[in-house]
């Protein structure tokens, strides 16, 4: 079975196997500290585990879109952000 | 008490995966592939980079696209949440009225989107249609295919009528499963009509109202059949919904590049939304 409709290129296959890899982390994550560790953070509603890398991949894109909107087209700083956004969703949401 | 845990369960939600896999996942992992490459066809990809992002994000096209998006989908929630909950809450709640209401309320919900399109675009014409003509024997200026305020009040009352029925059939649902006791102990308490409402009623309505309003959203908010078929995104661009130019820029145009780059922000913006609906309206549970 030939894939190449899909247009497969090495940076979108390196993009979804970065996010394969997360959602494994967070499987083996949840195997060894099952529960989720549901806890309501700054945001003021119970959020899991889950629900934090939600946030930073959604919020991550919308920082890419509007680095790339407001900014311009190198990305680096755009994903500098987004990994510090990251950790502040995982350790204040 | 001890569960029996058997993991040989999740093999039941392989069917699903699979499924799931191959009507979202993997066309949505095509469509990120897509919006990064330029292409003539014959399945040769040329590297674009972000370049159609870039180009989406500065065409004046697709931000108005999403503001008349967001209106609509404004308007007809402001309208159907509110006329739904009426309508059910005047249902009728036994006798021989009840089936006869349920089936009314559902036939609207029955007929396919191009279907609802053609009636009201046949219904609306000014030379042969019920409404055009009617309004024009008031006097009434009226003309969809010209007035960009006709065509959009057209568009608002067809969705309306299309989908104001689901709404009700959900609070309706909602309604029914209030048990008796409470409005005997309202009764008890001399609650007037609006507090019966406000703190019986409503907090039961909770839940089906979410999905009602969280359903309504998401379908109003990715419409396309019914302008299309009603104006066609006129008059000039006045009804050109993101769909509409979606399906324009990609089969039309066959740009599938910036298609895809188009594609992906819309749906970034859908989960965006529906997110914060879904959390905003579920949180107060929670805590309570």
């Amino acid at each position: 079975m030939s894939f190449s409709w899909m247009a497969w290129t090495l940076p979108t296959a390196l993009f979804f196997l970065t996010i394969l890899a997360l959602i494994v982390a967070m499987g083996v994550w949840e195997y060894f500290s099952p529960g989720g560790n549901p806890r309501v953070g700054v945001l003021r509603f119970e959020t899991t585990r889950g629900d934090r890398l939600f946030i930073s991949l959604l919020g991550s894109a919308f920082i890419h879109l509007a680095w790339l909107g407001l900014v311009g087209p190198s990305l680096w700083w755009a994903l500098a952000l987004s990994l510090v956004y990251a950790v502040g969703v995982f350790r204040y949401v | 008490m001890n569960k029996t845990w058997n993991n040989k369960a999740w093999f039941m939600v392989l069917p699903v995966l699979v499924l799931v896999a191959f009507s979202a996942a993997i066309p949505l992992m095509t469509v990120v592939n897509y919006s990064v490459q330029d292409t003539f066809g014959n399945n040769q990809f040329f590297w674009a980079g972000t370049a159609w992002f870039e180009d989406v994000l500065e065409s004046d096209r697709f931000w108005e696209a999403l503001g008349r998006n967001l209106m609509f989908s404004g308007i007809i929630l402001a309208i159907e949440i509110p006329l739904g909950i009426l309508i059910a809450l005047n249902m009728p709640k036994k006798g021989i009225g009840v089936p006869v209401c349920l089936v009314l309320m559902a036939l609207p919900l029955l007929i396919p989107w191009n279907v609802v399109g053609t009636i009201w675009q046949v219904f609306g014409r000014v030379d042969i249609g019920l409404l055009g003509r009617g309004l024009a024997a008031l006097g009434i200026n009226y003309n969809y295919v010209n007035n960009v305020f006709d065509a959009w009040a057209t568009l608002i009352v067809m969705d309306v009528w299309h989908w104001t029925s689901l709404v009700v059939l959900l609070c309706y649902a909602g309604l029914v499963s209030i048990p008796e006791a409470y409005y005997q102990a309202a009764k008890i308490d001399g609650a007037s009509r609006w507090a019966v409402f406000r703190y019986i009623q409503l907090p039961k309505m909770k839940r089906v109202l979410l999905i009602a309003f969280l359903l309504r959203f998401m379908d109003s908010f990715m419409i396309y059949t019914e302008p299309f078929v009603v104006t066609g995104g006129g008059p000039g661009n006045s009804t050109t919904f993101l769909s509409i130019d979606l399906v324009k820029m990609a089969i039309g145009q066959f740009d599938l590049g910036p298609a895809a780059a188009m594609s992906i922000i819309y749906f970034l913006i859908i989960l965006l939304l529906s997110w914060i609906f879904y959390t905003v309206m579920t949180s107060g549970d929670e805590t309570a």
